[in-house]
């Protein structure tokens, strides 16, 4: 017999299913614990994962191998210019095969019925590869290279006062024509993100002609990447070149820990794991309790402490299984509810993984208390109760 | 000879020997000592009663005979394997593989089956699987309970609680029995009955059976009588229990013929009386 199913066989599993549902309204106080517990960790490292994915959003969709940027950038929405001669001098380094411009900034945009809101431009070379809007289900990124013309998602449309392409608005006192839709395409700041060609997000963030906030570096291929960068960084002075991973790692450090909002949603999510920990130990001691006959007995009839761990483990993992269950169908609706949202929550397999592992060890740890208690236990009771 | 010659029996091929066992229960000014020096030893084939009054003892002595706790002073051996010095792990698994216990109160597990209730036994063993389950059977058909497998304990009378516990005490083939007043909570006709089934298990000669008790009518029963009065062995005497006496209310198969035996009171009330004189 393997150790599955002799674990199985065992009338320690039994023991523990009858222990776990003889008295159900305390079984299902404990699942509804375990359960608004796991939702609660869900939310919060699904948050976590989803607002990691929101804040690299641009880093990730950008085609380029190195990101050159001045001294300091924080991240993708850091915009402090460079000096764009600094693109011909990277095109001058061997094994760089091109080299484009973004120009990132703030601007106001004027609603076609009077009013204004804020965007985030971002301006990129049309022609070349690198940053471009993805995801586009209404006209034509190939049309942003008329001028005044700029690419909105969906999402923003009301915010924007626009409704769809061929709306027209005003940024900078500047007409503009929505002439590309995207979809899903959010700011996690809530500022719609607005495309456009590089010269008119100058006109329109108020930069210089000279200036830059990136320069996304495409090397040829097979180039050795960590040698083209220590070149760059010694033909170019007052910049950092980091390669795509670095940029990412380094925007998603920015926005998850040094705002504190990473560790404010960990707090949330361990306070959910205390939250449940506290629930299941208190069930699991006072199930116990409520059965102490029982285990005096079973310790009576010469059973080893392991054995009687073993029928509290089991009502530990039983109680992990079922209130899994239930905690990621209902984390699924809420990821499925929150996917349009302006901060989707995420699920990833790693994510239900990793919470399922949680989920048994915030229920076994549970059991400690439980298994205290029955340690405890004086075999001799029997004869007395 | 003395009451302590009479009352260990050496060399005999005990299953279980006490030697001058002390109990101290308590520390402090609420130290109590339970047992003053009491040795005894359980031969296998017999049935042996422990009586006494309240406070006498009884239970202490039963815990320490059966593994629950160890001796202040003394020695306590199980079949060969002295307790001295042992931890709760090792006095458990001396308890398992040695001694098979029936309590008052039948201690059943409310939400598991006859047939389930015995194979805990087994279970805490280490034996799964269909050849525990054949055995749990063969024990309940042992006591008359083949039919009732699969009841839960709240289905079942008192007398068939009991039984039930007795089928779970042998069916590890424990070569002792520690039964703690196992018929206080029955009537006369259901304490009868599973005294007939004790007697008979005791006949095996490779069991002891040693049943603590404060009551008389069970007398009939025993072939020996142990007195216990304040911690100490006060007597001893042989009684008038038949080895094969009750084989009349065994079937063939080996199963408890319950409602003869519950009809045969009448002559098992003329013997005790018998006794009594």
């Amino acid at each position: 017999m393997t150790v599955m199913s002799q674990l199985f066989a065992s009338l320690a599993f039994k023991l523990a299913r009858r222990n776990l549902f003889h008295d159900r309204l305390r079984f299902v106080a404990t699942v509804i614990g375990i359960v608004f517990s796991i939702v609660l960790v869900t939310v919060q490292l699904g948050l976590y994962l989803g607002f990691g994915r929101m804040v690299t959003t641009m880093i990730d969709h950008a085609s380029g191998d190195l990101w050159i940027m001045p001294t300091g950038t924080k991240s993708f929405e850091d915009p402090s210019p460079l000096d764009e001669r600094k693109r011909f001098a990277a095109l001058s380094v061997n094994g760089v095969t091109d080299v484009t411009a973004v120009v990132i900034g703030f601007a106001e945009w004027r609603l076609p019925g009077g009013g204004a809101t804020p965007v985030f431009i971002i301006g990129y070379d049309v022609r070349a590869p690198g940053l471009h809007p993805w995801n586009v289900i209404a006209g034509s990124i190939e049309s942003l290279s008329i001028p005044n013309t700029v690419a909105v998602d969906q999402t923003y449309f009301e915010r924007l006062g626009v409704t769809g392409v061929g709306s027209i608005a005003e940024i900078r006192e500047q007409k503009v024509e929505v002439v590309a839709v995207t979809k899903g395409i959010r700011s996690f700041t809530t500022t719609p993100y607005v495309f456009t060609s590089l010269d008119r997000a100058r006109a329109y963030t108020g930069t210089s002609a000279a200036k830059a906030t990136f320069l996304l570096v495409h090397l040829a291929p097979n180039a050795d990447i960590d040698n083209i960068r220590t070149r760059l960084r010694t033909t170019l002075t007052d910049v950092e070149v980091l390669t795509q991973a670095e940029f990412h790692e380094r925007s998603r450090t920015f926005w998850l820990f040094d705002t504190g909002a990473g560790a404010a949603l960990f707090a949330g999510a361990l306070l959910g794991m205390i939250v449940g920990t506290v629930i299941v130990a208190q069930t699991l001691y006072s199930s116990t309790k409520d059965h102490i006959n029982e285990f005096a007995t079973l310790r009576a009839i010469g059973s080893s402490g392991r054995y009687i761990h073993t029928v509290i483990i089991w009502q530990a993992l039983l109680n992990a299984f079922i209130g899994f269950t239930i905690a990621a169908s209902i984390g699924f609706v809420i990821v499925h509810l929150t996917a349009e949202s302006a901060l989707p929550i995420l699920m990833t397999p790693g994510l239900t993984v990793v919470l399922f592992a949680l989920t048994v060890f915030m229920c076994v740890t549970s059991a400690i208390s439980a298994i205290v208690k029955v340690m405890r236990i004086d075999p001799a009771m029997v004869f007395t109760r | 000879m003395t009451i302590h010659a009479i009352a260990v029996q050496e060399g005999t091929g005990a299953v279980l020997e006490a030697t001058d066992v002390v109990k101290v229960l308590g520390v402090g000014a609420g130290e109590v000592r339970a047992l003053k020096g009491v040795s005894l030893s359980l031969a296998p084939g017999e049935l042996t009663l422990l009586m006494g009054p309240s406070g006498s003892g009884k239970t202490t002595l039963l815990s320490v005979l059966g593994c629950m706790m160890t001796p202040t002073e003394g020695t306590v051996r199980i079949c060969g394997h002295s307790t001295k010095g042992a931890g709760p792990e090792e006095l458990a698994k001396l308890r398992r593989n040695h001694i098979g216990f029936i309590f008052q109160s039948y201690h059943l597990f409310p939400t598991l089956t006859a047939l389930d209730n015995v194979r805990l036994a087994l279970d805490v063993r280490g034996e799964h699987g269909r050849e525990a389950v054949a055995r749990a059977k063969e024990a309940l058909t042992t006591v008359g309970l083949a039919h009732k497998t699969k009841s839960f304990p709240r289905e079942l009378s008192g007398g068939e609680q009991q039984r039930v516990a007795i089928a779970r005490a042998i069916v590890g083939n424990a070569p002792i029995i520690l039964a703690d007043e196992p018929t206080a909570a029955l009537d006369s006709k259901n304490g009868h009955a599973i005294m007939e089934v004790l007697a008979r298990i005791a006949k095996d000669p490779t069991r002891a059976v040693l049943v603590v008790t404060h009551d008389p009518r069970i007398v009939p029963f025993a072939q020996r009588i142990i007195h216990i009065e304040d911690g100490c062995i006060v007597g001893e005497e042989r009684g008038g229990g038949e080895r094969s006496g009750e084989e009349r209310n065994v079937s063939e198969d080996g199963s408890i013929d319950e409602a003869h035996g519950i009809e045969e009171e009448d002559s098992i009330k003329t013997k005790r009386k018998r006794m009594q004189r």
